[in-house]
Formats: C-alpha cells, sequence, structure tokens
C-alpha cells in the first residue's frame, strides 16, 4: 500500500475540515437495507451510487450508512432517509436511477419525492399501492 | 445471488450484528487446483454449538422482522451445487469462521463480480470494524487493510466518499494486477 500512501494524505490534507463538518447536527443520514433480502434485490449498486452522488455534489452534511432487515422484504432495495429531527421517509423500491433524483429533490432542495415513498402511518402501511 | 462478492457483503454483515472488531475475508483462486475459496472469519460474539447446527436452516434466523434467514443457506447451496464445501464454526467470545468451497470451472459457479464495489459498500457498513482482505489469484495475492488505512489518515471511520472512491480504485487497480496475464 505504500505507493499511494501520499495519495491518502492529500486526501487527508484537503478534507479534514469536512470530515468534521460531516458529523454536525444539521445533515441527512441516509440508510440502506443491507440484510440478505436487500443485498439480492440489488442494494449494492443503491449504496454506491448514493456515495457516489454524494461526492459528486459534495454534500457534506449527508451521512450513509446501512441498516438490516426492515421486515419488508418484497419493498427491497429500502433507502430510509432520516433528518436533523429524526423525522424518516421511507424510499422502496430503490433503483441508482431513483437514487439521483432523491438525492437532487429531497437531499438538496429539501423536497421528499412521493411517488417512490411507501405510506405509513403509525407503523402500517395504509396504501399499499407501490408507487412508481 | 448473481455474484459470489453479494454473497460476501451478506455474511459480512453477519459480523457487524455480532459487534465484531475485526474481519478476515481470504478469497484463494487457483487454476491449477481447479479451487475457488472464500473464507470469512470475525472476532465477533459467535454462535452457540447448539444454534449453530441449525445455522443453515433456511428457516432459522435470530431476526424477529421476520421467520427465514437464507443467507448462510444460500452460500451452503452455491458452494454444494459447484462441487465444493461449505463450513462454518464458532465460538462463543471468540469469533465465527466461514469457508465456501468452490469447484472453480463449476458451470454452475457464479462469477465473483464487483469486488470494488462490495468493498466499499463493506466499508459503509462497517463503522469502527475493521476488514482486512486478501486475494489470492495463482499464487499472486493482493492485501487491502482498513486499519492500514485509518492509521494514515488518522481517523477512525472511513465512510467518507472521497475516502470510499480512492479505495475503490484502489481494490479496482490490485485485482486488476493480480489477474494480469503474465
Amino acid at each position: 500500500m505504500a505507493k499511494s500512501l501520499a495519495e491518502l494524505k492529500a486526501i487527508r490534507e484537503k478534507k479534514l475540515n469536512e470530515i468534521n463538518l460531516r458529523h454536525g447536527k444539521n445533515g441527512y443520514r441516509v440508510v440502506v437495507g443491507m440484510a440478505t433480502c436487500g443485498i439480492a434485490a440489488g442494494a449494492r449498486p443503491v449504496m454506491v451510487k448514493l456515495m457516489e452522488e454524494v461526492q459528486a455534489k459534495n454534500l457534506v452534511d449527508v451521512t450513509v450508512a446501512q441498516t438490516g432487515c426492515i421486515g419488508m422484504c418484497k419493498l427491497e432495495p429500502i433507502v430510509e432517509v432520516y433528518d436533523s429531527n429524526d423525522e424518516k421517509v421511507t424510499y422502496v423500491h430503490m433503483t441508482p436511477e431513483k437514487v439521483a433524483k432523491v438525492i437532487e429533490e429531497h437531499l438538496v432542495k429539501g423536497n421528499v419525492v412521493t411517488e417512490y415513498t411507501m405510506t405509513v402511518v403509525d407503523g402500517k402501511v395504509i396504501d399499499t399501492t407501490v408507487k412508481a | 445471488m448473481k455474484e459470489l462478492s453479494l454473497h460476501i457483503l451478506d455474511v459480512t454483515q453477519n459480523s457487524i450484528r455480532a459487534n465484531a472488531k475485526l474481519v478476515n475475508l481470504t478469497i484463494f483462486e487457483s487454476i491449477a487446483k481447479n479451487e475457488f475459496t472464500i473464507t470469512i472469519e470475525d472476532d465477533g460474539c459467535g454462535i452457540s454449538a447448539e444454534k449453530l447446527q441449525n445455522v443453515t436452516d433456511p428457516f432459522v434466523t435470530t431476526r424477529t422482522t421476520r421467520k427465514v434467514g437464507l443467507g448462510l443457506s444460500l452460500f451452503k447451496a452455491a458452494a454444494e451445487t459447484c462441487g465444493g464445501y461449505f463450513e462454518i464454526s464458532s465460538e462463543l467470545g471468540v469469533g465465527t469462521k466461514v469457508v465456501a468451497s468452490f469447484m472453480r470451472d463449476h458451470i454452475d459457479r457464479v462469477p465473483l463480480g464487483n469486488m470494488p464495489d462490495t468493498v466499499v459498500t463493506m466499508v459503509m457498513s462497517f463503522e469502527e470494524t475493521d476488514l482486512i482482505y486478501e486475494h489470492n489469484y495463482n499464487n499472486r495475492s493482493f492485501v487491502f487493510n482498513t486499519r492500514e488505512i485509518k492509521e494514515t489518515l488518522e481517523v477512525t471511520s472511513l465512510n467518507e466518499p472521497d475516502i470510499l472512491h480512492w479505495i475503490r480504485e484502489f481494490i479496482r487497480d490490485g485485482l486488476e494486477e493480480i489477474m494480469e496475464e503474465e
């Protein structure tokens, strides 16, 4: 790994401030269902696309992580977006293409992309029709 | 699963739930021996002897959100379909080891698939957990160690897009290098 050490250090110099910023409280936390059901349905490309878009748009206050099985395996890949108040929006049947739109509309502009969500009240699905 | 690397991603998620500090992933490929073996070893909480007996039973899971556990069952079936074998051993408080071995040229063996993306997804999932990934291809080997990277960068988490991007390229180049024709 020695040959790339300098390159790594350059990343560190450049990004140190942003790395600190990212752990601030104002941003979004995005989690992807990464159990067997999610992985088989295509969670990995969704996760990688999130990473790419966060980097491309330089969204310093967004963290992306994984979660286990959410319990609705047939709606995977599932992406949950938590805002700074811990309010959650659940996106279902996600694809890398849908991720691009969610990043642009929701995480950049603050508008929930309702056509990709599932409607839940008190933990129950009230609208079983999965939109889009 | 369409790729062996997706099985790897899946099994390492168990290590996270077992609170592992370190995951050792070894892939051994040999054309001469017609072998493709994946070993995943963690230092997580381990599985009791009683539970270990039926851990590859699809109708057994520790999850409460659903009643089936397909991850290890699917991995075992994939190996056994390809003239290989599957082994799992574990000790409470010490860790768990999973070995899946395939006949490399078996017609049903799915490709390894996209390891750079799998490793990046693992790193995004791992938080403080470390990964040592060693890939041995016809006696040429590549090693990726998150501890080295964390030490170099003086950070505790690698879940940063710029770092992840670098890791993805590093894995891609490293694997290309060992798989190059001589």
